[in-house]
């Protein structure tokens, strides 16, 4: 695998390594590896370090849901203008152009039910070019960014085998 | 009744395994790091598991024949014809078995007579020896070297080879050593099996794990070699289905009828659920094979570079998920060392003389282990290396 690609597969599974440990993982010099990252950050391949929380975990539960958003593009408006505006909102994590019935998809989190509530009615609802939207609220996380959640059964394999 | 007297003396007199003496000290130590599983980390791949669950909803559960289903000789076949070069027939050349286990009793039953002598290379997997002696054959080491990166040498078969020898267990890629052996490697290997008419019994269940581009390439792919070998081979490390005892051996037919003999008395045939499961492996799972491969090359890597750094000699292995560094340069013997790690650091590794007489100077780290745990084991490893410099530098002194 070509050495951008690598680094990017090392590091979308565990963005937390040091430069020095993906350097022995990828068999390449460190100074090519900082290299090779900060280049990749210069050009947004990779946009930004993130964390996969369970936020149930520490006895906060965030709301997430998901809102199809049914837009008129006007003239001045395109697709790109509006989603842009969409996503200005603090509580907006995810902006998606989709295919289908409905225009946008957008990800919500926020505190509680009544915020999305208070979202789609006086954020949402209230922008001109917003002609429908149909709210999903997200009842269990089973996965989240590509890791299952709550199967972290203990390992069990013997510790000794041969 | 002295029920002692009655056990078989071949039994009784057998010494315990190695490992499991540290197996028991190990499990004193619960929150332990363990480097000391010989077996992937993966659960088995998810439509493996779900086909056998599916299949046991509405299938059948009989026996299935001696040899196996059909289809999965067919599958095996065409796997060992395209990933190796090896032709074998479904119907009269392929058994499958309870793991590579099951298959390499199989092979040493059918051909050892008391007192025929198997020459087994080592460090190796632990049952071969054993096995040896329950047949009734006589097992005689052949040691490989770390300087010669634990290769199979002809000086070192040649120096064994006796009249009453019969065969040869090798087994590559190697569990302990990661040691794998190409083509050129084996060129004299192959005329030595045809000048002495041995048999080889080649254990290739790490086939799947090679690295740095080099494929895997079976003995039996040379010329007029497949009458010499008898092939084992299995699902367990290549697809992450230990559990599942599943395996298969391949044989030109006349040992294949001879083994066949002693499988369909004592096995009658492999589970018919790990057949179902080996039969998807092999036709939808290679994917995820070589996505566990990429998994396992990755922490190769990272824990190689690790052991350099702190100083203990290794050389790299090409193969399987094992690293054997030497740990003479701390002082200490691997006993101790492994002993010592473990209850100091809470790391468990293997001490290298458990796979034989060559591996008494080394540790076999199984890397088959998340990365953030082999760090961390790392970063302990390097902190208990450390020590025992320290503390031998001063004995030394003080002797000095
Ligand atoms: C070299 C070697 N052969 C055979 C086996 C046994 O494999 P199976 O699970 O197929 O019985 C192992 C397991 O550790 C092994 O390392």
């Amino acid at each position: 695998m070509e050495l951008q690609e690598e680094i990017l597969s090392v590091l979308s599974e565990n963005a937390r390594l040091t430069i020095e440990q993906i350097s022995h993982i990828v068999n390449q010099p460190e100074d090519k590896v900082r290299e090779t990252i900060a280049l990749l950050e210069k050009k947004q391949a990779i946009i930004a370090y993130q964390c996969v929380i369970d936020w149930k975990k520490i006895g906060k539960q965030k709301v997430r849901a998901l809102i199809d958003v049914q837009v008129t593009p006007q003239q001045a408006h395109g697709f790109d203008v509006i989603a842009k505006r969409i996503a200005m909102y603090n509580e907006v994590v995810n902006v998606y152009l989709m295919s289908g019935a409905y225009d946008l998809s957008i990800t919500l989190e926020v505190d509680s039910l009544e915020a999305v509530g208070l979202f789609v009615t006086e954020k949402l609802a209230p922008l001109d070019f917003v002609v429908n939207t149909r709210t999903h609220f997200i009842l269990k996380k089973y996965k989240e960014a590509d890791v299952l959640l709550d199967t972290d059964g203990p390992d069990n394999r013997l510790h000794i085998a041969p | 009744m002295d029920l002692e007297s009655k056990l078989s003396p071949i039994v009784r007199d057998m010494a315990p395994s190695g490992i499991r003496r540290f197996f028991d000290l190990v499990n004193q130590i619960p929150d332990a790091i363990s480097l000391g599983v010989g077996e992937p980390d993966f659960v088995t791949p998810y439509h493996i598991r779900k086909t056998v669950t599916d299949s046991l909803e509405h299938g059948p559960t009989s026996y299935t024949s001696n040899q196996g289903l059909p289809e999965l000789l067919s599958a095996v076949s065409e796997y060992l014809r395209k990933r190796f070069d090896l032709s074998y027939h479904p119907e009269t050349e392929i058994i499958t078995t309870f793991g590579g286990s099951e298959a390499i009793d199989l092979a040493l039953r059918a051909l050892i007579c008391p007192g025929d002598e198997v020459m087994v290379v080592e460090p190796s997997y632990v049952s071969y020896e054993p096995c040896v002696v329950l047949a009734g054959g006589i097992p005689v080491p052949v040691a490989t070297h770390a300087k010669e990166g634990f290769k199979l040498r002809v000086e070192d078969l040649e120096r064994c080879v006796t009249p009453k020898t019969k065969a040869l267990i090798i087994s590559f890629p190697n569990n302990p050593t990661g040691a794998i052996m190409t083509a050129e490697d084996y060129t004299p290997i192959v005329e030595f099996v045809k000048k002495h008419e041995l048999i080889v019994i080649s254990d290739e269940i790490y086939a799947e794990l090679t690295y740095k581009n080099k494929n895997h390439v079976s003995i039996a792919s040379f010329d007029g070699m497949k009458d010499h070998t008898i092939l084992i081979n299995g699902f367990s490390k290549s697809f992450a289905m230990t559990g599942w005892r599943i395996g298969f051996i391949a044989a030109p037919e006349i040992l294949w009828r001879g083994m066949l003999k002693i499988h369909q008395y004592t096995a009658l045939c492999a589970p018919r659920m790990s057949q179902i499961a080996a039969l998807e492996a092999l036709q939808n799972g290679l994917q995820e094979c070589l996505n566990m491969k990429q998994q396992y090359d990755r922490r190769r890597r990272f824990v190689v570079h690790s052991l350099s750094e702190m100083g203990l000699t290794c050389m790299e292995p090409e193969g399987a998920f094992y690293v054997f560094p030497s740990i003479t340069s701390t002082g200490l013997d691997a006993e101790s060392f492994a002993e010592q790690l473990l209850l100091e650091e809470g790391v468990a590794v293997v001490p290298g003389g458990v796979f034989g007489p060559s591996g008494t100077e080394h540790i076999r780290c199984s890397y088959a282990t998340s990365l953030e745990r082999l760090d961390e084991a790392m970063k302990r490893m390097k902190r208990f290396v450390e020590k025992k410099r320290q503390t031998n530098k001063e004995h030394y002194l003080q002797l000095g």
